[in-house]
């Protein structure tokens, strides 16, 4: 019975992990391959199915006059607006979530959970309701097509997603050493920065870092509110798609932009295993 | 404590939604009663024709909301039945425990369109790995552009990429249980199976229900997905609600007959969503 579930265990941990890592791998072998070797036939291993080639990576850092591929634009791109809206919904939704977590709010029948439940329902929204108003808005004041219209809409991405996290941390966060720190004559903007602050760093970290995630991999808004002045990296690649397959150089893309994120992966699995994610679900 | 501070901590971050939200909702309710289109860009008013155009003469709507009801449940059930077996087999020790951890975190970090270009050329028809290694059975399934397979596509695309989410919120929830009652199980010396249905289940019940509500929300949102996998194709057997949208408003640019669709989407996702997990809370918490 045991030696049953231990190895059904492990098989079926053995079989997810091959699914995981396959199209990783697919696409790793692709980007060395060249024309012949994607469309003669499938081929998988390098040297023996075929002759492996640098062509793939180095139209990544050719430019785009001598028929390279020109990521580099677009993954700044991408940067500046994934840490740009972060950064502004970690702070103003860091800010509400402490109001919540901390005072009580009455207005009507609108009590604090409903605040915060007005917040995170931000997230139901399908971004295709706003699509349409956001692109005949944003042209009518031409932000279409710019870095500063992306990044207001992603603030209503992410946004939701700090204060969730963010409200369960304060939480708890042991409302004595605000007392405490209002006590020693501070004053409410002090202690929430001097003391409140330091002590959610974990809170803070994680809600970071899913505002990363949530940012990094949007594609509907970024392909529907630009064109060709500012492209961001998802948008650049599904175009490369649709093009004659250059399948290397895609594979390739593919991988560049997906590395970074891998780095988010080992912080979060981090933060869970010491317990700081916990909270944030129930 | 003092309550003139509180409104400067709440309100900057509450008026800057509100703020970026409040005309586009108005905006779309507006825009649903013109009757705006290519020809025709403007905000005049035609009443509720686009409403009644929308309930009485577009089955093709209606279909593919179905089709998204089928394909965001599909994929949620088996997203939290496979993210709770790999949750529970990571959580306590096993070899390489963190190692697992972060692998099947991954690929939840990968953006859905960029993969699933890859899984495109995965599941491509010749040049594809995946019938490659099935012509050794002697079969060749048209993942990409047969109406029933393509579905399990989007499927199996779906579930690779955000099964990791589910098991993150899941494990985070394993990770916070009390020892005590898997103490008592253990004195009483209750048999793997039995400690899972009576002990682990009932205490993660209430986290599933959060973790399966998140999720389908963030489901009923499919959409990239299937634009870069079968751009709704073949023919229309794998389009969503907001993909038809989309064609409807940003290519075919009927903008006033989209915004009434987005409206009745939203407001249908509003009601079934809630309805959905207050049958949830019920169920899982009762029994």
């Amino acid at each position: 019975m045991n030696k049953l579930y231990i190895f059904l265990k492990y098989f079926f941990i053995v079989v997810w992990t091959v699914f995981v890592v396959a199209p990783f791998l697919w696409a790793l072998t692709t980007s060395f391959k060249d024309f012949q070797s994607v469309n003669g036939g499938v081929t998988y291993i390098p040297w023996v199915d075929f002759e492996p080639n640098l062509e793939g990576w180095k139209v990544l850092i050719k430019s785009p006059a001598k028929g390279g591929v020109d990521i580099i634009e677009p993954y700044f791109n991408s940067m500046f607006v994934t840490c740009t809206a972060s950064l502004i919904s970690i702070i103003l939704g860091t800010l509400s979530a402490y109001a919540l977590s901390r005072y009580t709010f009455k207005a009507g029948f609108v009590k604090n959970n409903d605040i915060t439940f007005f917040f995170i329902s931000q997230r139901i929204m399908p971004p295709i309701v706003l699509s349409i108003p956001f692109f005949l808005f944003l042209s009518s004041i031409n932000l279409l097509d710019s870095l500063t219209g992306l990044i207001v809409v992603y603030i209503v991405l992410l946004m939701p997603i700090a204060v969730w996290i963010m409200v369960d941390f304060f939480n708890k966060v042991p409302r004595e050493i605000d007392e405490t720190a209002l006590i020693d004559g501070c004053n409410p903007y002090q202690a929430f920065l001097k003391v409140v602050l330091p002590n959610s760093i974990p809170g803070l970290i994680v809600a970071g870092m899913f505002c990363i995630i949530f940012g990094w991999i949007d594609f509907f808004f970024a392909f529907i509110l630009t064109f060709t002045e500012v492209q961001l990296l998802p948008v650049k690649i599904v175009a490369l798609n649709s093009s004659v397959t250059p399948w290397w150089s895609l594979s390739a893309s593919a991988l560049v932009s997906v590395a970074p994120l891998i780095i988010v992966a080992f912080i979060v699995e981090r933060y869970l295993s010491k317990g700081n994610l916990s909270g944030a679900i129930k | 404590m003092n309550f003139k501070h509180k409104y400067f901590f709440l309100f900057p971050g509450l008026f800057v939604l509100i703020g970026i939200l409040i005309f586009p909702i108005i905006f779309v309710v507006r825009l649903s009663l013109s009757g705006w289109n290519s020809y025709n860009p403007g905000l005049d008013y035609i009443g509720l024709e686009n409403y009644i155009r929308l309930f009485t003469d577009d089955p093709r709507f209606w279909e593919s909301f179905f089709r998204l009801s089928f394909l965001s449940v599909t994929t949620v059930i088996l997203q939290y039945v496979i993210g709770f077996a790999l949750a529970h087999m990571v959580w306590k020790d096993i070899k390489f425990k963190r190692f697992f951890r972060v692998l099947f975190l991954v690929p939840m970090m990968t953006t859905p369109v960029i993969m699933t270009v890859i899984w495109r050329t995965f599941f491509h028809e010749s040049l594809g790995p995946v019938n490659d290694l099935l012509s050794v059975f002697g079969v060749a399934p048209k993942w990409l552009t047969d109406p029933v397979i393509a579905k399990f596509t989007v499927i199996i695309v779906e579930v690779w990429q955000w099964t990791p989410f589910m098991f993150l919120l899941l494990l985070a929830g394993l990770l916070s249980l009390p020892k005590e009652p898997f103490l008592a199980a253990a004195i009483d010396g209750a048999s793997p199976v039995r400690k899972f249905i009576y002990v682990t289940f009932p205490l993660m019940a209430p986290i599933s229900i959060g973790a399966i509500i998140i999720r389908l929300i963030e489901a009923s949102k499919i959409m990239d997905t299937v634009y870069v996998l079968t751009s709704g194709g073949p023919g229309t057997s794998t389009e969503t609600s907001s993909f038809y949208i989309f064609i409807k408003g940003l290519r075919e640019f009927q903008m006033g007959y989209a915004a009434s669709m987005s409206f009745t989407y939203l407001i249908i996702m509003i009601i079934s969503l809630t309805i959905i997990a207050k049958v949830l809370t019920k169920v899982l918490l009762k029994e």
